[in-house]
């Protein structure tokens, strides 16, 4: 049989997390060991005698022996797990106790454990991301690096470092706890949240890196939301952003590989049962007081995935959503995409007028899309000299070549021979929106 | 058709489980591959990497084989093709040469007169 896709992937967050658990905090870098010990034996093994029925059995029972092994030689030389505490002393106890931390509920829990002792507050949220990837998700240094499109050494320098402050603390994260669970809950939903959206909005030209680690937000949020303590309002209106989002990735590149604007995207690509889903859970985050900001991300999605064409979108609504969302998480992206927005609904210049009211504005100078609004809206206020600066200034800070591709595309638009343009960046309506 | 042996030298696994699974899986394709031409007479096992050498009159024991990692035996199989040249160019499809291991394509001798 094959196994499944990301099935190594997969079992070496779930494994690393339960040996951590068994040896300790502190002794992270053992557990990796035993994990890449198991996958070698695996490798070994099944490319002989094939997959096993159970690979993920399989590969656990490889672990625990290891962790066995481990515990036998090392009892007096290190020091484990305080909960292990005395039942590593007698063979009586010791594999018992082994056995039970590798029951299956044991391991989902210490997915949780793993996911939310890796953000603790004094560590930075970009390495936290790093950690999660790196740990739960199975990354190597290489294949984070490509997901964040960073250097192997500036990857690597900001994991051992994050790997330093995880092991020096305390003890495994307490998921029993319910009001340290509810006190870490904000900072781990940020985590993945920036998770998606790396995948999502990120710099990697590579779409299947892009989906996996969408996929993999996705795959956490589902361990989380199956806790009783993690499926709270917030954890609901997360994951229906995710979907949400998610549901729209395969229209965003078009049949040529060509990045494609929310507004010009051929809608009937969109994922429905992503879409259906994503209602489901923004249903299910209807509950409770509070309203945070992935309830209005997750609104704002839901519009646009309700809209059956960029013209029959509720623009009205969705400036409102956006303006409720400033007023919670103020942020210079978040008024952009308030000013693109109005701009559908009031015209051009309202959309430029927006812009030139942005506070903070000098954070967007290295955002290719912040210039590409500007260029679309004088584009179609017809100054098109105007606008090819704009998305000349834009194509200096595209960040791949999707983008540059596309953004070329603009500044080509804006010369006078060019015929009436055909496509759209994302901040721009195809004819101005009548209110 | 003759029988020959591959024995798997060296060969280092890669550190990313993503990658380590597409290695096996190129391992799996290509015995697949050799079996559904009808070239595998026994797949064979993987070695452990330790073990113990008997050696001379006095059958002294000592741990090993103490061989460099790059030349330890990983594995073997047993192999059918038409003639030595057949075999070695059968043996090139082996995924071992991405990870930097080797091949060694050894005949089996036969009992002819």
């Amino acid at each position: 049989m094959e196994p499944s896709d990301h099935l190594f992937r997969h079992e070496a967050g779930r494994m690393v997390a339960t040996l951590t658990r068994i040896f300790g905090v502190h002794n992270l870098a053992l557990a990796e060991d035993v994990v890449q010990d198991a996958f070698c034996r695996a490798l070994e093994v099944w490319k002989f005698r094939g997959v096993p029925e159970n690979p993920s059995a399989w590969l656990m029972m490889t672990a625990k022996n290891r962790a066995l092994d481990v515990l036998r030689r090392e009892r007096t030389a290190r020091t484990f797990a305080p909960e292990l505490g005395r039942l590593l002393e007698s063979e009586w106890t010791l594999a018992p106790a082994v056995e039970e931390f590798f029951s299956s509920k044991e391991i989902q829990d210490d997915q949780l454990r793993m996911m939310f002792s890796c953000c603790p507050p004094r560590l930075p949220e970009e390495a936290q991301v790093a950690l999660i990837l790196h740990i739960l998700c199975g990354f190597s240094v290489d294949e984070v690096a490509a997901a964040f499109v960073s250097t192997h050494d500036a990857i690597e320098k900001r994991i051992t470092r994050a790997k330093k402050i995880f092991a020096s603390s305390k003890r495994f994260f307490d998921i029993a706890d319910a009001q340290d669970f509810a006190a870490r809950l904000p900072a781990v939903h940020r985590a993945l949240y920036l998770l998606f959206n790396e995948g999502y909005h990120g710099a990697s030209s590579e779409s299947a890196v892009r989906v996996e680690l969408c996929q993999e937000a996705m795959r956490l949020m589902a361990l989380l939301r199956a806790h009783p303590l993690g499926s709270t309002p917030a954890s609901y209106a997360l994951s229906a952003l995710m979907s949400l989002h998610a549901a729209r990735l395969p229209g965003r590149l078009d049949s040529s590989g060509d990045l494609r604007a929310l507004l010009d995207q051929d809608r009937s690509r969109w994922d429905a049962r992503l879409v259906e889903e994503g209602e489901k859970l923004l249903e299910l985050s209807a509950s409770g007081p509070e309203l945070t900001e992935y309830h209005l991300e997750a609104s704002i999605a839901w519009v646009h995935a309700a809209a059956p064409s960029a013209e029959e979108t509720n623009w009205e609504m969705i400036v409102e959503l956006y303006d409720r969302l400033l007023a919670l998480r103020p942020s210079p992206v978040v008024a952009l995409n308030r000013a693109i927005a109005i701009a559908q609904r009031e015209g051009p210049q309202r959309g430029i007028e927006e812009i030139r009211a942005i506070a903070n504005a000098d954070r967007l100078a290295a955002y290719p899309f912040y210039h590409a609004a500007l260029g679309e809206f004088e584009f179609r206020s017809g100054r098109p000299e105007i606008a090819a600066e704009h998305f000349g200034a834009a194509l200096a800070c595209a960040r791949n070549p999707m983008e540059r591709r596309f953004l070329q595309q603009r500044v080509t638009a804006c010369s006078p021979d060019t015929p009436p343009a055909t496509a759209d960046t994302p901040a721009t309506p195809r004819r101005p929106a009548a209110r | 058709m003759s029988e020959f042996v591959y024995l798997y030298r060296g060969g280092e696994a890669e550190r990313s489980p993503e990658r380590m699974q597409q290695q096996m899986q190129r391992w799996m394709a290509w015995f697949k591959e050799l079996g559904e031409k009808g070239h595998i007479k026994d797949i064979g096992h993987p070695l452990e990497g330790g073990g113990k050498v008997v050696r001379g009159t006095k059958k002294t024991v000592t741990d090993g084989p103490f061989a460099e990692a790059k030349d330890v035996i990983g594995g073997f199989t047993l192999i059918q093709a038409r003639d030595l040249d057949q075999a070695v160019e059968l043996s090139k499809g082996c995924p071992i040469f991405e990870t930097e291991g080797a091949v060694e394509v050894r005949p089996v001798r036969i009992m002819n007169m």
